[in-house]
């Protein structure tokens, strides 16, 4: 119970150290820049969600067609090989906005990836306050993705004079799929692991909380009582 | 090639919907409604981390980490003066831009820590950015092995460019 309620604090407790020494620091070397930089970084907040909120109204609509025309389904159909094996037991929704957000972050739209792993996301989540194994290789495979044409390298190495700025698409194409290989690998091994670890625990005793949060269907009604106690704990 | 790729794709979409009769004006001004929902959600994700690492960056804790770091990293084989690079790419696209371009000017774009920077750069993503954003949909609270998983796989990518480079 204790353990878990520390993995809860881990975003915080970084957040937090990151927040409190950098200003520690700047209050020696400039204090008079603090809160300046503060709200430097505020605003590259808005530029930066301006942007996407355009991105994401014109993906989000063209989405929207696809779905209409039900174009989606037979995409996931034609992806459905691998998206069944990797993303075993979800509903056929979940499917179709995990091929698109795949598929899209592969040929680097990476505009139409994120509302359909957002999408893909929701439609995963069982409500329990825990990621599952599902979501988190969704992530791992989003974060580690395939780059068939890093773009805006390639300008910013012509723009610095290259004298030939492709040369990079081979190392980055090759890099990222033993990144995204090696991710999905990982993902899988520890889920794995952690769902015998559960299953041995359970023999043992009923009551953890660990093993309904590692296998999140073996019972999906209790635990949001479960977090709740760990919430008022902190 | 790609240049055609998706203006035709969006092409095609147009064309059958309107086959189809289906109301295009309608279906944008939905996925707009949900644009606005969804930026009400992630914005709160993004600010956050936004100025968190403004002042990491600014008040040189970035740099200092990065120094540490740059001792093991070369045993790996990823050259030293692209450690603080390492060190933003997984939180910040813009910052890693920048400081990729002043890599290319202190050392040439054709140099190897030239490609070796552009190879990192290009073969990564910002792993705490997409993170926060893509559960911020749902209420989960527990990330469990993501971030490391995430972070050591990508890792593992930016060894192996940095080794290819050697070669191109």
């Amino acid at each position: 119970m204790r353990a878990q309620s520390v993995k809860e604090l881990r975003m915080n407790l970084i957040f937090t150290a990151i927040l409190t020494i950098s200003a520690a620091i700047m209050l020696f070397t400039a204090p008079d820049k603090t809160l300046s930089v503060m709200l430097t970084g505020g605003t590259n907040a808005i530029d930066l969600s301006l942007k996407l909120l355009a991105v994401y109204a014109v993906w989000l609509s063209v989405l929207k067609l696809t779905e209409r025309l039900e174009l989606d389904k037979k995409i996931a159909k034609l992806f459905s090989p691998i998206i069944d094996r990797l993303f075993k037991g979800e509903s056929a929704a979940a499917k179709s906005y995990i091929t698109i957000n795949l598929a899209s972050n592969m040929l680097g739209m990476g505009g139409a990836a994120t509302p359909a792993g957002i999408k893909a996301m929701q439609a995963m989540y069982q409500g329990d306050g825990v990621a599952s194994d599902n979501m988190l290789l969704l992530l791992v495979l989003n974060a580690t993705s395939v780059q068939l044409i890093p773009a805006t390298v390639i300008a910013l190495r012509s723009a610095a004079g290259s004298s030939s700025a492709g040369d990079i698409i081979l190392p980055a194409l090759i890099s990222t799929a033993c990144s995204t290989l090696i991710g999905a690998v990982a993902a899988k091994i520890i889920s794995k692991f952690k769902r015998r670890k559960a299953r041995g625990r359970k023999k043992q005793t009923a009551n953890t909380a660990a093993n309904t949060a590692v296998n999140p269907l073996l019972s999906a009604a209790k635990l949001p009582v479960l977090n709740k106690k760990n919430r008022y704990k902190r | 090639m790609s240049l055609y790729l998706l203006p035709a794709f969006i092409f095609i979409l147009l064309g059958l919907s309107a086959i189809k009769q289906i109301k295009v004006y309608d279906c944008f001004v939905d996925g707009s409604k949900e644009a606005l929902k969804l930026m009400v959600t992630v914005f709160p994700y993004i600010a956050a981390i936004s100025i968190a690492i403004e002042l990491f960056r600014v008040s040189g804790l970035g740099h200092f980490l990065s120094g540490i770091l740059a001792v093991p990293l070369s045993y790996v084989g990823i050259p030293s003066e692209i450690a603080e690079l390492m060190m933003l790419v997984p939180v910040s696209g813009n910052g890693a831009i920048a400081l990729l371009e002043n890599v290319f000017k202190i050392y040439g774009a054709d140099s190897y820590i030239g490609r070796c920077a552009a190879a990192v750069v290009g073969s990564s993503e910002t792993i705490f950015y997409i993170s926060a954003v893509y559960f911020s949909g749902t209420d989960v609270k527990k990330l469990r092995y993501a971030i490391p998983v995430a972070l050591f796989s990508s890792f593992c990518g930016a060894i192996i460019a940095c080794l290819l480079c050697r070669f191109i």
